[in-house]
């Protein structure tokens, strides 16, 4: 097994994971005023899939974007920022949690409207292979979005025309609070989309290496045929849709099914695989202790840095 | 400078704009076929070839989000709808990404996409192919609305849209496709947020849109043959709105009349009437008054839908009663309609 490429994806997850902690154990505090769409329990997909991009290639996402913005940039310092409003933000607070973006890092888009992110991926696709560039589009949706004509719209065009884009379905089964048993007639969107002329891979893994290497494998099959590729990855969400609770207590779903998840949480899979992997105790908690240093200084950083200005609500309605 | 139709400056603002820029590509259903979007697309597919000029699927939201994509990574996407009422079916990408994206980027990006749509009318179009919504499309910050009405405007509105790097959507009715006019053979722009004089006079300002101008022109021929004369201001571009030339001419007239190519509840007619009640207040010497289509779905048949579409003759009856004066008898006067030419059924 990989020594190396497995600390760079804990790495990435424990960012993610310490990241939305720092958030949950500060959000009360009311200075983050937007509302947040949490990853934990996805990090594994975040990390695996973004993991194995290259530079060229570009991300799109949705209101669920902080695992795969931390894991493309590991910078901290510009998201703390940007949720907490300040003018040192990636868009000068204008944005806040759901509008992630950072073209520096091709991190391109992502919305709260369910499918609104996957034609503009399209379009991120379709303007690599009419520029002739390097890249693909990575373009990341939940269950939910597969209810969206968008969704469809979109898998039809990239299919019809072989553009370089990797759908990325992240099925948590919620939209919300709705099941997916409820929401669709179809049972299986892999089966639908390889109808469409996509190659399909699907995987339950919670271990961001499983993904990581499922990921390098729909882009090798893209390179070898030309078609899209389309990843359909299950995993848990452990928190409330929007906000930094729990919700067992509703009774929509059970507790029963976290604790299964549970066991195989993707940071504490990874964690024990680098255990087991001859890895310290304290090789690993060093790493630890610099990313929460940094994930700190962030927090710090944000908290001191000022608003944007008032005239600043009106600059850049257009270029 | 020799004279071409509407349809013909929007082709040549295509092709020699294409020629200059290999990152414009035209887009949308129809745009190959062998009506080519009433004419305006001949050519381009056989000069530009498929990758530059191709046809969609029926999938005008994706399609439009499409365009918002391959617009932040550099390319200049023309998207095309055959009608406006097709478009509604973007609103989702429109309102929700294409308009806010510039935004919520902090400034990093720029959307140069432009969205051409046919405002359809007469012969029938009914309810779904007759819809123009410039009000709507202008009431959605980041996003720029343009409606040219003679060929020239056509052309340098057209090259000047593309050439911006914001979103930009452009409003032709089908009627004007048949005018005719002078047009520069260089690709000239014609700034956007410049609005055009179309006539100038002393005794009352018209300010219309799109097909209205045309209306507009008649009702100010009529009128000057009894000493009337109506100053008529063209705006082009709805959103953002300069309205410093229409705010001067209403300071001079002291009466205004907005002769809108659309519905009048909560309309481009509103916005204007309050601007200038705001900026010329002591110079006005009656209220603006709204001219536009019924507060109705369009109907089908031609004698309702003479009832639903305002002419010359309403602005020129509007104009007497602002002036106080009696009725010009308009018997043996020809008021002229496009739809002599247009015989449907599309």
């Amino acid at each position: 097994m990989d020594k190396k490429l497995n600390l760079e994806l804990y790495k990435k997850v424990y960012l993610i994971r310490k990241s939305e902690e720092t958030i949950i154990r500060d959000y009360m505090e009311d200075e983050m005023k937007t509302p947040v769409h949490l990853s934990v329990g996805e990090e594994a997909i975040a990390a695996g899939v973004v993991h194995a991009t290259e530079k060229d290639d570009q991300l799109y996402g949705t209101y669920r974007n902080h695992g795969i913005y931390l894991a493309r940039t590991g910078e901290t310092d510009d998201f703390f920022a940007e949720l907490y409003g300040r003018k040192t933000g990636l868009a000068k607070g204008k944005a806040g949690s759901m509008h992630m973006f950072c073209p520096e890092y091709n991190f391109l888009g992502a919305s709260a409207i369910v499918g609104t992110s996957i034609p503009l991926g399209l379009g991120g696709a379709f303007a690599k292979k009419y520029k002739k560039e390097k890249g693909l589009s990575f373009t990341f949706f939940g269950d939910g979005a597969l209810e969206e004509g968008a969704f469809w719209e979109s898998l039809n065009f990239a299919c019809l025309h072989k553009l370089p884009i990797i759908f990325v379905c992240e099925d948590n089964e919620l939209a919300i609070h709705a099941y997916i048993k409820d929401r669709q007639s179809f049972k299986s969107i892999s089966d639908i989309a390889s109808k469409f002329g996509c190659n399909v891979f699907k995987e339950k893994s919670t271990d961001p290496e499983v993904i990581y290497n499922l990921t390098l494998k729909a882009i090798k099959k893209h390179k070898e045929n030309g078609k899209p590729s389309f990843l359909h990855l299950r995993y848990y969400r452990y928190l409330e849709h929007v906000g930094i609770n729990q919700d067992f207590k509703f009774g929509y779903r059970s507790e029963d099914e976290f604790n299964k998840w549970l066991k195989v949480d993707p940071v504490d899979l990874q964690r024990k695989k680098l255990m087991k992997m001859g890895i310290s105790e304290k090789e690993i908690k060093a790493l630890e202790e610099k990313i929460d240093a940094q994930i700190s200084k962030s927090v710090d950083l944000a908290e001191k840095a000022p608003f944007p200005d008032c005239e600043e609500v009106s600059i850049d309605v257009y270029a | 400078m020799r004279k071409i139709t509407y349809q013909e400056a929007l082709n040549e603002a295509m092709i020699q704009e294409m020629e200059r820029d290999k990152n414009i590509f035209v887009y949308g259903l129809d745009v190959t076929d062998h009506k080519r979007i009433f004419g305006s697309c001949k050519g381009l597919v056989e000069k530009f070839g498929k990758e530059r000029c191709f046809i969609t699927p029926l999938s005008e939201d994706a399609m439009t989000g499409m365009g918002l994509g391959a617009a932040i990574n550099g390319l200049r996407p023309i998207h095309i709808h055959q009608r406006v009422d097709f478009l509604v079916l973007a609103m989702n990408q429109l309102t929700n990404m294409v308009s806010i994206h510039r935004y919520m980027s902090g400034g990093k990006v720029k959307v140069p996409l432009v969205i051409r749509a046919v405002v359809g009318r007469g012969w029938g179009q009914s309810a779904q192919h007759s819809k123009s919504m410039q009000s709507i499309f202008a009431h959605i910050p980041g996003l720029k609305v343009v409606m040219p009405t003679t060929p020239n405007d056509a052309k340098g509105l057209l090259i000047s849209a593309i050439r911006d790097d914001n979103p930009v959507i452009f409003l032709e009715h089908r009627w004007l496709y048949f005018t005719e006019g002078e047009v520069s053979e260089d690709p000239k722009p014609i700034p956007l947020e410049e609005p055009n004089i179309l006539c100038s006079g002393e005794d009352i300002t018209i300010v219309a849109t799109s097909w209205m101008n045309v209306e507009a022109v008649k009702a100010a021929e009529v009128l000057r043959n009894r000493g009337v004369t109506v100053e008529i201001i063209d705006p082009r571009t709805i959103a953002p709105l300069n309205d410093d030339a229409i705010i001067e001419s209403v300071n001079k007239t002291g009466h205004c009349i907005v002769a809108d190519n659309d519905w009048i509840h909560c309309g481009f007619g509103a916005e204007l009437a309050a601007r200038i009640s705001e900026k010329c207040f002591n110079d006005l010497k009656s209220p603006v008054k709204r001219i536009g289509f019924a507060q109705t779905p369009c109907p089908t048949t031609r004698p309702l839908e003479n009832e639903f579409y305002p002419n010359a003759i309403n602005m020129i009856r509007l104009v007497e009663e602002k002036l106080n004066l009696k009725p010009t008898d308009l018997s043996g006067e020809e008021f002229y309609s496009w739809e002599n030419r247009f015989k449907g059924p599309f």
